[in-house]
């Protein structure tokens, strides 16, 4: 029973980092109605722009928010400049501009700061929380973070005009275009957030599983699986599902056999696959219900 | 005085005083005749990267038939190349059978893999498709090195192929043979895509992709076709797999991976979606490309390679395929 | 009375295809004008011409201001509406939602919520609603819905693509209906497309009639009711 217990919580510890992924990908979601394929790169090339300020002097939370600013004006000039010209290329086209994007940040980390692993501090310090030895400060500390993002991010979805007007741009771009709305500006401001977002994922990331250029490559793949279990349209079925999915993916490793450290992922994916056969679009994600 | 309505032939449309259908004649019959020069003329080393470049091209035709005409995603499909280049190598290596023999086996196997894959993807769509099928291009390398099946599949290690030589004792040298192989093959499955493409079925595969809702209203059985082009479609890529396994003389989980499955997709998309004769395109895209990129910067090869994709996206957002219709209509005169 | 719209010698295109060859239409302050036409004659490329949503050249003044080239999104701000063709419903929105988002370039939010009520106000059935999916609302409801998301502009030209397209009778007669009370009690002036050529013309003061991009008549409403010959040759009836 107490192992149970402990993988479950070992699994809550990593669920979280696929919680933050998967908050990062549902939000680029609900502004361009497509998966960016690149979000991880992008996380990950910000995570090395805040160790760079912290190398060269800068105090932790000042380095964290210049990235937030920084990655945020990225996103915008990213979406503005080079996704602008295809605009009007079919879906299949605009993922593999993002495949494109994904190379180009992925080498371009590479050749910046080297393959080599480096240490990312914690702002939270090291330790177990409260003492206890069930989860570290870290960990708490992060999924403290995801949930005040998510918090965040509902209230702006949800309650403001300006979280309505993106939301109305993603979903029908001509008629946001006929009341007023400037589509392509709403969806840069998109592009911007989801950038602003992955950095904050990426520095939360990264003392967890050690900075270099390959680091998100599988997370932003939990992060996909956690935000599609928990349902595309929903931000907090997305956290949730990233949580579920760690649980899950601990789990499997520790009881099932078969499973070494290479098949969690796999098993991980299955299981997804799994879950969207039965209820495609998510556990808690919103039916979208068409007239034929 | 009856004035009866004058009828006119429709115009049939023609670049530089050809017809359409001429010029496709023409380039078919160019193609055809370099395809057989080549083995003669380059060496062997080039003869060896040419049938690569067909082996992927039949690849992408295969996720070109799923993706392409029947609109269903797939990120996956190293999966299947994966599944015929491992049929292909146990065969030889473990079970002693000739090479020749491995690729109906592949394409049966792969087959019934894409056929099942297909059943449980009926309820899937968009993105959430593309993300099952990349689930399974990841899983599959991994259950290869896994320890379970080691003893067949050579796990992490992998298996060496001997790479068989011409037989009936021509004068042909291995890696001319393969080309020949290959390209046999090759022109086999090309004419049985354009056949499908062209006949009902293929007109209920696009059917399918454009409006379900109208094709299944119009009495096509949506479900058992869509299922069906998943396994035509494993079936063709399969197929490519096992010649890549026996041309490469290698097979190993660690060459089958999602980077695989990505590189077919962005094949298919450069050549151009729905195209056929655009998978060739993708097919020398896939092969020549990332090399070229490494030739640029080796520190930088990804970072090249991704401004290369991006270009060569914003000159032909259609694709290769794309574009030639583009420049065929700018360029058409009605002849008559 | 002057006009507040009004196009001379518009040509549209399609990529290089043409497809309006030099329109000329006015619209006047506060009155409906009719474009009817066949399938096909570009009666829905002309409102989209007027919107800035096709390649045009030549002219186009509203309310004395040239717009032509201008962006959709700026015309919209200078006080046209558009209801397009197919209703361009928000879909994976709430009915109020819609509304809120058809006044997305206004501020005041007393003012939204009040102009909100006035639009539940004509459309009762949208209040019931208001919480539900908008893509689950019936063709009726959705053609209402865009409509009033419309109104929520404040708009004083409204320019509608087949209203009554897909629509039970009934439905049609309610909404004409209220069309007609938006354009006296609200002011606004509309543009409005039908291949219906009797209700547009019951609804209308002056007609204009289009044939594969060109116009071939025009007059008031009444003159084109009434001419037995006129509707016989062009409209059908």
């Amino acid at each position: 029973m107490e192992l149970f217990l402990h993988q479950v919580l070992a699994g809550l510890a990593t669920g979280g980092i696929y919680a933050c992924m998967a908050l990062a990908v549902v939000m680029i979601y609900q502004a361009i109605d497509h998966l960016n394929f690149a979000q991880g790169e992008m996380a990950m090339f910000s995570t090395f722009i805040a160790w760079q300020l912290i190398q060269w002097g800068f105090p932790y939370w000042l380095a964290f928010g210049a990235t937030i600013v920084i990655s945020f004006a990225a996103g915008v000039l990213i979406e503005r400049v080079v996704l602008r010209p295809i605009h009007d290329a079919p879906v299949l086209s605009h993922v593999v501009a993002f495949i494109a994007l994904l190379s180009i940040f992925n080498s371009g980390a590479g050749f910046l700061w080297d393959w080599t692993i480096k240490n990312f501090a914690s702002p939270f310090g090291a330790g177990p929380f409260l003492g206890q030895n069930l989860i570290n400060k870290h960990d708490a500390g992060m999924i403290a973070v995801t949930i005040l993002l998510l918090v965040f991010l509902y209230l702006f979805f949800r309650h403001t005009r300006i979280g309505l007007a993106m939301r109305a741009a993603a979903a029908n771009p001509e008629s946001a275009r006929l009341a007023g709305i400037r589509v392509g500006w709403m969806t840069a401001l998109g592009w911007g957030m989801a950038a602003a977002i992955g950095s904050v994922a990426g520095m939360l990331i990264a003392p967890v599983v050690f900075l270099e250029p390959n680091m998100m490559l599988s997370i932003l793949l939990y992060g996909f699986a956690g935000a599609v279990v928990g349902g595309l349209t929903s931000p907090g079925g997305a956290v949730l599902g990233g949580f579920a999915v760690g649980v899950i993916e601990n789990l499997a490793g520790t009881y099932i056999p078969v499973v070494g450290r290479e098949m969690k992922l796999s098993i991980a994916l299955c299981i997804i696959v799994a879950v969207l056969c039965v209820k495609p679009s998510g556990l808690f994600g919103r039916p979208v219900v068409t007239r034929v | 005085m009856l004035l009866r309505p004058e009828t006119r032939e429709p115009p049939v449309y023609a670049v530089g005083g050809i017809t359409l259908a001429q010029w496709r004649l023409i380039l078919l019959g160019a193609g055809l005749l370099v395809v057989a020069v080549i083995p003669f003329v380059l060496k062997n080393f080039y003869i060896f990267q040419i049938t690569l470049a067909i082996i992927y091209a039949i690849a992408i035709l295969g996720l070109n038939l799923l993706t392409g005409f029947n609109g269903q995603f797939s990120l996956g499909h190293s999966a299947f190349y994966a599944i015929g280049a491992y049929t292909a190598a146990i065969m030889m290596e473990n079970l002693g059978i000739n090479y020749v023999w491995t690729i109906p086996a592949a394409a049966a196997v792969c087959f019934v893999f894409g056929f099942l894959f297909g059943l449980p993807a009926l309820r899937l769509e968009g993105i959430y498709l593309a993300l099952a099928t990349f689930a399974l291009a990841i899983a599959i390398p991994q259950a290869l090195k896994s320890t379970v099946v080691e003893h067949w599949t050579g796990g992490v290690q992998g298996i060496v192929i001997i790479k068989p030589d011409a037989p009936f004792g021509l004068p042909l040298n291995s890696d001319q043979w393969l080309y020949v192989l290959t390209v046999v093959v090759a022109l086999i499955m090309y004419v049985c895509a354009v056949n499908l493409v062209n006949s009902r079925t293929g007109r209920a595969l696009i059917a399918i992709r454009d409006h379900p809702v109208a094709a299944s209203a119009m009495g096509i059985n949506v479900s058992l076709y869509k299922s069906l082009t998943f396994g035509v479609s494993a079936l063709y890529t399969g197929v490519a797999g096992a010649l890549g396994a026996i041309a490469i003389a290698f097979v190993a989980p660690d060459s089958f991976t999602f980077v695989l499955a990505v590189a077919l997709f962005v094949g298919l998309v450069v050549g151009g979606v729905a195209s056929i004769p655009g998978t060739l395109v993708g097919g020398l895209f896939v092969l020549f490309v990332p090399n070229i990129a490494e030739s640029v910067s080796k520190g930088l090869a990804g970072a090249v390679y991704g401004v290369i994709l991006l270009l060569v996206i914003y000159l032909m957002p259609t694709g290769f395929a794309g574009l030639m219709r583009l420049i065929t209509a700018k360029l058409m005169r009605p002849s008559r | 009375m002057s006009n507040l719209l009004e196009a001379r010698e518009l040509n549209a295109f399609y990529g290089s295809i043409q497809v309006l060859f030099g329109l000329g239409l006015e619209v006047e302050d506060g009155g409906i004008t009719t474009l009817l036409g066949a399938n096909g004659a570009g009666k829905t490329t002309t409102l989209r011409s007027l919107s800035g949503m096709c390649h045009t050249n030549g002219e186009i003044r509203f309310d004395g201001k040239s717009i032509g080239g201008r962006a959709t999104e700026d015309i919209v701000r200078l006080g046209i509406a558009h209801v397009p063709q197919g209703r361009g419903t928000f879909s994976r929105q709430t009915v109020e939602e819609n509304l809120q988002i058809g006044a997305m370039t206004r501020w005041g939010r007393a003012e939204i919520a009040a102009d909100i009520e006035r639009v539940y106000g004509y459309f009762p059935r949208l209040k019931e609603r208001r919480t539900q999916q908008a893509g689950t609302l019936s063709g009726g409801e959705q053609q209402m819905l865009a409509v009033g998301r419309a109104m929520m502009l404040r708009p004083r030209l409204m320019l509608l693509d087949e209203p009554s397209f897909g629509l039970a009778p009934l439905v049609v007669e309610e909404l004409f209906g209220i069309l007609r009370t938006l354009n006296k009690n609200e002011k606004v002036s509309m543009l409005l497309v039908e291949q219906n050529a009797a209700l547009a013309l019951d609804l209308a003061d002056h007609a204009y009639l289009i044939e594969t991009g060109r116009l071939v008549m025009d007059g008031p409403a009444q003159k084109l009711r009434d001419d037995e010959n006129i509707r016989k040759a062009y409209l059908g009836y």
